[in-house]
C-alpha cells in the first residue's frame, strides 16, 4: 500500500464533522478519539464560503428490542479486562433509553458532483484500550492519514479487510506503539479485525469528500460545512445495513435528515466495501 | 503433501537479492498460453474465474487463492502489497507446503510466466501497481545467544497468543483464528518447518515476520520495526529461536519400524528416559479422502514414532502434534466452524457434540505369509485387521476392524496405554504382550516385518476414527534375540568353523604322521592310499 500517493486537486471543504463514535463500552475514558480529532482538523481552505455553508443533522432511530449482545472473555488478558467499570459485552445493536441508535455511518453519497476536496491534515484516530476498538466505526477520507493506536500492554493485530482498497495485517506488540495507514480509494465500509482477540471488530468508512459522521450514543450526527445542494444521505449499520435520504439544503441552512432502522432489519444483507468490478479489467484475456 | 526439503539458502537468495529480481524486466508473456494452462491444470482448485472456487476447493483448508482479490500470502513485498513475478513463479516452483498447492515441475519457464501473466490478470489491482518493499536488514547471525534471545522476544512480543508456547499452535487465541474469508485457520505448528508455507529455515521466517502472510491472522512486523517498538535483531533472534525448534533430525520418513529388544522391561510411559535410546522415526499421514465422510484437511500430517521390545512385551512410543486436548470446550466453536466447512459431501458430522482425540495401531489379524496385506483403511469383512486404539478419554483397547465405522472392541488381552497433553503435543505409550492378545488379534513375533498402519485424529476438528489421518502400510520389525543370532550364532560359526579346522589340522597332522611311520615302514602305502 502506498501510503502517500494522493494527489488531490482542488482544495476545498471547510471540513467539520460533528460525529461521536458512541462506542457505547462500559467504560468511557478515550472514546471517540478519531472523530474528536477529524473535528478538530483545522479546515482547508474553505471553497464552501462559511456564510452559506450548509448543515444536515438528523437522528437514527431504533425500533424494537435490541439483542442483550454477547459478554466478553476476557480473563485472558487481564490488563484489558481491568480497564472495564463492568463486564465488557459484544453488542451487535447499541441503542439508547430514547431508542437512538449509535454507531451508524452517515455520509454524503450523492449530490457533490465532480467537486474534489482537500485531504484533512490532521489523522482520523482508532485505538485499541481495554482489547476493544474506539472508536468502533470510524470515518476517513480516501488519502487521509488514518492513526493507530494501542493504548493496551498486550499484542494487537489491526487486520482490515477491504476489497477496494488495498489492506494491511500490521502487528502493534507493545503499548504505546502507534502507525499511520491511508486508504486511497473511497469504500463503505471496511472491516477492521483482531485475530489475537477474536472479539475486536470496527468499520472504517472511506469517503472521497470529507462529509461523514458517526451517530453518538443518542443516535444524533451532524454533517456542516456542506456546499448548498441536492444530496444523497446514506445511513450505514453492521447488522441492520444501509438507509438512504435525499435532502436539499439551501445557503446557510440546516436540513434534517432522520433515519429508522428497525430489529426486522437485522440479518438482512450489509452492503461491504464497494461491489468489486466484475467485469474483468482490461488486459485480460478471458471472453 | 509436503516436500521436506529445506529451501532456506535458496529463498534467502530471492529474499536478500530480491531488489535485483524485481528489477529484471519480465519476459514477454503469452495470455492465452496462459490461460490454456491455467484451464488445465488451475482452474479445479482457483475456479475459472480465478475467485479461489473451483470445484475442488470446498474440500480445501485452507482455502485457494482468490486472485481476484490478490491476497498472497507468501511475498517479498510488504504487506498489504502485491506480489512481484518472481514471488509467484517461486511458488510454482516449490508449491506451498502444508497446503493442497503443489510444486509444478511439469511446467517450463516459459508456461510458468506465461500463467503468471494470466493470473495476474484476474485482478485489477495488478494495473499500474508498483508494490513496495520492506526494509530487511541482513541476518546479524544465529547461535545460541541469539536463540535464546529470541525465545525472550517470542514470549514478550506474544507470539505464543497463537502460536503456543511451545510452538505448537496451541496458543490462547489459535481456536477463533480466521483467514479473510472467514475460513477457520490453523496457527502454524512452528517445531514443523516443513510445513511452512513459505518454506522453514531462519531467512524465510524473517522474512514472514516482515511482511506478514497476508490473507491470514499473521501481521507483518514491518510497522513494529519502523516505529523502533522491536528492533530489526529482535526479529532476527526470534527468526532463529523458531527455526530451532525444528527436530534435530528432521522428518525422515521410514517404512521399516525396528523395535529394538532391551535387557529391562520395556518402558510404559511417554516419560521413561528408556526412550532415548530408541531410534525415532516419522510416518507421514494423509486425510482419509477414500470413503465418505472424507477429510482433505486432516489436523494430523504424521506420527514420530519409537518402539522397543523385551521379548516378552512390545512398546510403541507415539508422538504427534494436535493443538487441543480434546474435547475442550474452548475449542467447540472452532469444531463447529471446521465440520460445517468441510463437509460439502453432506457427511453426518455432529458439530457440537464433544469429541475426543485418538490414535490407532492397524495390524493385520494374522502376520501374512506373503505380501498380501488387508485393506489399508481398517480392514473388510473378509480380512479383518487388529486395531489398537486409544481414545483421548476411554484410554486403549484392542479392537477388530472390517471397515471404517466397523470396529469391535475384542474381549481379553492386555494392551495399555499412558498418555500425556502438553501445550499441543501428544504423547501416547501403547504396550502390550507379543505372544498373545486380545482374543482374535493379532499375534506378533520375532524376526518378521508384520505390517502396521496409523489412524490419528483430532476431535476439535471434528475428526473421528473413520474420518481423521491414515498412513500408508509400512513395517514393524521386532528385533530378535540377541541369543539366536546377533552374538550367539557368529560365535557358534567361529567355533564350528574353528572346530573343523582343528581338526581337519589335527586329522592332516594324524595322516602325515602315519604316513612318515608308514613311509618309513612302507614306501609304497602313500601311493596306495592316494
Amino acid at each position: 500500500m502506498s501510503r502517500m500517493n494522493s494527489t488531490w486537486l482542488a482544495l476545498v471543504a471547510a471540513l467539520t464533522i460533528g460525529c461521536g463514535g458512541g462506542d457505547g463500552g462500559a467504560d468511557t475514558g478515550g472514546a471517540d478519539a478519531g472523530a474528536d480529532a477529524a473535528a478538530d482538523a483545522p479546515a482547508a481552505a474553505p471553497a464552501v464560503d462559511p456564510a452559506v455553508a450548509a448543515t444536515i443533522t438528523g437522528t437514527i432511530s431504533f425500533a424494537g428490542t435490541a439483542p442483550a449482545g454477547t459478554p466478553i472473555d476476557m480473563s485472558d488478558e487481564p490488563t484489558c479486562a481491568e480497564k472495564h467499570a463492568t463486564d465488557p459485552m459484544m453488542m451487535s445493536i447499541r441503542a439508547g433509553a430514547d431508542g437512538g441508535l449509535a454507531d451508524v455511518f452517515v455520509y454524503v453519497k450523492e449530490g457533490l458532483g465532480d467537486m474534489t476536496f482537500s485531504v484533512p491534515a490532521e489523522p482520523a484516530v482508532i485505538d485499541q484500550e481495554g482489547c476493544e476498538y474506539k472508536p468502533h466505526v470510524v470515518g476517513v477520507m480516501a488519502g487521509q492519514d488514518l492513526a493507530i493506536r494501542n493504548s493496551d500492554a498486550v499484542l494487537h493485530n489491526i487486520n482490515t479487510q477491504p476489497t477496494t482498497n488495498r489492506g494491511f495485517n500490521i502487528s502493534q506488540p507493545r503499548a504505546g506503539m502507534e502507525t499511520t495507514r491511508t486508504f486511497n480509494s473511497a469504500e463503505v465500509m471496511i472491516p477492521v479485525k483482531c485475530d489475537v482477540h477474536g472479539w475486536m471488530s470496527a468499520y472504517i468508512g472511506v469517503t472521497d469528500n470529507p462529509y461523514h459522521a458517526v451517530s453518538t450514543a443518542d443516535g444524533s450526527f451532524t454533517i456542516s460545512g456542506l456546499p448548498p445542494g441536492d444530496y444523497v444521505i446514506e445511513a450505514w449499520h453492521e447488522t441492520l445495513g444501509v438507509s438512504t435520504q435525499s435532502v436539499t439544503v439551501g445557503a446557510a441552512e440546516t436540513g434534517t435528515a432522520d433515519f429508522s432502522f428497525s430489529e426486522d432489519m437485522a440479518g438482512g444483507p450489509v452492503p461491504m466495501g464497494e461491489p468489486i468490478d466484475l467485469a474483468h479489467p482490461e488486459g485480460h484475456a478471458a471472453s | 503433501m509436503s516436500t521436506f526439503a529445506f529451501r532456506g539458502p535458496v529463498f534467502s537468495a530471492i529474499a536478500l537479492g530480491l531488489m535485483a529480481v524485481h528489477a529484471v524486466p519480465v519476459a514477454a508473456q503469452d495470455l492465452e498460453s496462459g490461460r490454456a494452462i491455467y484451464d488445465k491444470w488451475c482452474a479445479e482448485c482457483h475456479g475459472v474465474e480465478g475467485r479461489g472456487d473451483g470445484p475442488a476447493a470446498e474440500y480445501m483448508l485452507p482455502r485457494p487463492r482468490d486472485f481476484e482479490q490478490a491476497r498472497y500470502q507468501i511475498r517479498t513485498t510488504a504487506n498489504g502489497e502485491l506480489p512481484t513475478d518472481a514471488d509467484i513463479l517461486r511458488v510454482l516452483d516449490v508449491g506451498m507446503p502444508g497446503t493442497a498447492m503443489p510444486a509444478w515441475p511439469n511446467l517450463d519457464d516459459a508456461e510458468r510466466r506465461d500463467v503468471t501473466a494470466y493470473l495476474k490478470s484476474f485482478s485489477r489491482f495488478f494495473d499500474g501497481a508498483d508494490p513496495q518493499l520492506p526494509d530487511l536488514v541482513a541476518d546479524p547471525g544465529g547461535g545460541a545467544e541469539a536463540i535464546e534471545s529470541g525465545r525472550a522476544a517470542f514470549e514478550t512480543l506474544e507470539c505464543w497468543k497463537c502460536h503456543g508456547d511451545s510452538g505448537r499452535g496451541s496458543g490462547q487465541s489459535t481456536p477463533t483464528l480466521e483467514d479473510w474469508r472467514e475460513f477457520p485457520i490453523r496457527a502454524a505448528d512452528l517445531t514443523e518447518p516443513w510445513t511452512f508455507n513459505g518454506g522453514g529455515g531462519a531467512d524465510a521466517i524473517y522474512l514472514r515476520m516482515m511482511t506478514g502472510l497476508d490473507g491470514t491472522p499473521m501481521p507483518a512486523y514491518s510497522d513494529a520495526v519502523d516505529s523502533e517498538v522491536v528492533s530489526p535483531e529482535e526479529l532476527w533472534n526470534v527468526a532463529h529461536y523458531v527455526a530451532s525448534l525444528a527436530p534435530t533430525l528432521g522428518p525422515r520418513t521410514a517404512d521399516l519400524i525396528l523395535a529394538s529388544r532391551v535387557e529391562s522391561n520395556v518402558p510404559t510411559s511417554p516419560g521413561d528416559d528408556a526412550w532415548s535410546t530408541a531410534e525415532t522415526y516419522f510416518i507421514p499421514l494423509v486425510g482419509q479422502v477414500i470413503q465418505t465422510p472424507r477429510n482433505f484437511a486432516p489436523t494430523v500430517d504424521g506420527i514420530w514414532i519409537r518402539a522397543l521390545h523385551d521379548g516378552e512385551r512390545v512398546a510403541l512410543h507415539l508422538s504427534w502434534g494436535d493443538p487441543s486436548d480434546s474435547p475442550d470446550t474452548t475449542w467447540t466453536e472452532w469444531q463447529t466452524k471446521l465440520a460445517n466447512t468441510l463437509h460439502p459431501d453432506g457427511a453426518p458430522l455432529s458439530p457440537d457434540a464433544p469429541m475426543t482425540d485418538g490414535l490407532a495401531i492397524q495390524l493385520p489379524a494374522v502376520i501374512p505369509d506373503d505380501s498380501e496385506r488387508p485393506y489399508f483403511l481398517m480392514g473388510d469383512p473378509n480380512d479383518p485387521v487388529t486395531l489398537w486404539t486409544w481414545d483421548s478419554r476411554s484410554g486403549a483397547a484392542e479392537s477388530s476392524g472390517r471397515g471404517l465405522g466397523r470396529i469391535d472392541t475384542l474381549p481379553g488381552g492386555d494392551l495399555a496405554a499412558e498418555e500425556r497433553w502438553n501445550e499441543g503435543h501428544w504423547e501416547i505409550v501403547l504396550t502390550r504382550s507379543i505372544g498373545t492378545g486380545a482374543e482374535g488379534a493379532i499375534e506378533l513375533a520375532e524376526g518378521v516385518a508384520i505390517p502396521a498402519a496409523v489412524f490419528a485424529w483430532d476431535g476439535s476438528s471434528a475428526e473421528s476414527p473413520d474420518r481423521g489421518s491414515v498412513s500408508s502400510w509400512i513395517y514393524l520389525y521386532l528385533e530378535e534375540p540377541p541369543s539366536s543370532n546377533v552374538v550367539v550364532a557368529p560365535i557358534v560359526a567361529i567355533l564350528l568353523s574353528g572346530g573343523l579346522l582343528l581338526l581337519l589340522v589335527r586329522n592332516a597332522q594324524r595322516r602325515q604322521t602315519a604316513a612318515g611311520a608308514r613311509e618309513s615302514e612302507h614306501t609304497t602305502s602313500i601311493t596306495q592310499e592316494a
